[in-house]
């Protein structure tokens, strides 16, 4: 695939918008004022460069913007103005503290809408309208968790840091969880079009790639950048034409990249030789599992169950009960599903895809009237429109 | 910064109390007493409350003040205690908060700057 002009907008600007912030709250002391400067340059940057042409020095430019919207925006804070006069490019050949950045952006005291908004504004350049378009939600809300996470940090004094050994591992589940729903919430409204000027997948990717660069010891990290890859190495047969959802057995394998699985593949041994195990792994395991079997019939089920029953031990959840039943249907066949199903029926009765398996199962076990029932119970639960309209085709319109 | 930790008793933890011995009680006092003093660097104040049925609340936002038997909020969870703590920013806050051995609740709030 070629870089289309607006990829390459988006890639540059992901590249330095969130070095720059994290230079500039480093050297200003102040991560809300740094970091509505970096927006300021990001803003004029999407204004001039897709007329202009990207700059040969992307970060110049971006530092030269930011610090003279800085001068201008801070005329009565002598404070701040006294600092930027001072600031000049390059600034120092610092080292990368965009960790220091994420770890700020992903605090535990701030609230998870604030921190996923932050993390896409100060690390990846976002702006507000495009986190806004992202969510599908009005710009003046994403502005308001913007203003709020910024006044909290500052406020409270939330430190610009990289925790302490002993509160790594919390921290970074922080980072991780924040990173997998956005990865999560981009590739569920991924449909055959791209009709977002960013796509939330690409950017979840560039950060579990920037975090593994700058922890490259957490196991946890690589399980989560090869569960992403391994997801995006498929996206081209996700859907068919007219954006509709082509399950798994359907795909065409061909259109996989083969080459990004394999070195997932690499980067979850490399995971495991760590042995820390951990739920990011174990999926991207499963995922890999999928990936690496050439036809549907060649999928490795009985290894897929051990997995998940891993992965349940580590995290028990109902969905991921969900997803071993249909392990199991493979392995014990659909009734031992449904058995399983039938212990879920209170909990996940007002998730879609608890009944759209349920039917898949029961249509499996022979049941088509059961079947039917099941995918109309789950048609009101679903939200994304390629997953109704799967739904829709297994029901006899009326 | 300067924080105050909100100290917040649950029906539980008063039950559990409640239940031990007087030698339990005096263990679990007497952890809590030497938390203060490895700490006494870091808090710079602390208070303990005596039980909401002591308290009287007053509203004043009508004309002649209302003052009524018991706390502000009839809750399940209590405020029971506060300590002030001085520390460098919120991440140290919340190491200290997170070592208290008593109630299972705080809450940490930066002091505003005078």
């Amino acid at each position: 695939m070629t870089a289309t002009p607006k990829d390459e907008l988006a890639r540059v600007v992901r590249d330095h918008a969130g070095r720059l912030a994290a230079a500039l709250v480093g050297l200003t002391g102040d991560f809300a004022t740094a970091e509505d400067m970096v927006q300021d340059a990001v803003e004029a940057a999407l204004t001039h460069w897709p007329a202009e042409g990207i700059p040969e020095r992307p970060d110049a430019w971006l530092f030269t913007v930011a610090r003279r919207r800085g001068l201008d925006h801070l005329k009565r804070q002598a404070r701040y103005r006294s600092k930027l006069a001072l600031l000049h490019w390059p600034t120092q050949p610092e080292p990368d503290d965009r960790l220091r950045l994420i770890f700020t952006c992903c605090h535990p005291a701030l609230p998870r809408t604030g921190q996923i908004a932050l993390t896409l504004r100060a690390v990846c350049g976002l702006t507000t309208a495009q986190i806004a378009r992202a969510f599908l939600l009005p710009e003046t809300t994403i502005g308001q968790r913007i203003t709020r996470a910024k006044r909290k940090i500052s406020e409270a004094g939330i430190p610009y840091r990289i925790p302490d050994p002993d509160e790594l591992a919390s921290r970074l589940s922080e980072v991780l969880a924040v990173i997998y729903l956005l990865f999560n919430e981009g590739y569920l409204a991924t449909t055959g079009e791209v009709s977002h000027d960013r796509n939330l997948a690409d950017d979840a990717e560039f950060l579990a790639t920037l975090l593994h660069r700058l922890m490259p010891a957490e196991p946890e990290v690589m399980g989560l950048l090869a569960l992403i890859r391994l997801h995006q190495a498929r996206t081209a047969a996700r859907f068919d034409a007219d954006g509709r959802i082509i399950q798994l057995p359907d795909q065409d394998r061909s259109l996989w990249n083969h080459t990004v699985v394999t070195n997932a593949g690499d980067l979850i041994a490399r995971a495991a030789a760590h042995r820390r195990p951990g739920p990011y792994q174990l999926q991207a395991a499963i995922v890999a599992c999928h990936a690496e079997a050439k036809r549907w019939q060649d999928t490795d089920w009985p290894q897929i169950l051990v997995l998940y029953t891993m992965l349940l031990r580590l995290q028990p959840s109902p969905v991921t009960r969900l997803h071993r039943a249909v392990a199991l249907r493979y392995t014990d066949g659909p009734r031992a599903a449904l058995a399983e199903l039938e212990q879920l029926a209170d909990t996940l009765d007002g998730y879609h895809l608890y009944h759209a398996t349920r039917a898949e199962l029961l249509r499996a076990d022979n049941q088509p009237e059961m079947a039917q029932e099941a995918d109309e119970r789950a048609l009101p639960l679903a939200a994304n429109p390629a997953e109704i309209d799967l739904l829709r085709h297994r029901l006899p319109w009326r | 910064m300067k924080y105050v930790l909100m100290f917040v008793e649950t029906e539980q933890f008063a039950a559990d109390l409640a239940a031990m011995d007087d030698a339990e009680r005096e263990r679990a006092y007497g952890r809590v007493g030497q938390w203060f003093t490895e700490h006494a660097d870091q808090v710079t104040r602390h208070v303990y409350l005596m039980p909401p049925e002591s308290a009287t609340t007053l509203r004043l936002d009508g004309g002649e003040p209302v003052i009524t038997d018991g706390p502000f909020v009839e809750g399940k969870e209590i405020v029971s205690g506060f300590a002030e703590i001085d520390v460098d920013n919120l991440d140290a806050a919340l190491r200290l908060a997170k070592s208290w051995p008593g109630c299972p609740l705080v809450e940490v709030r930066p002091i505003a700057a005078t």
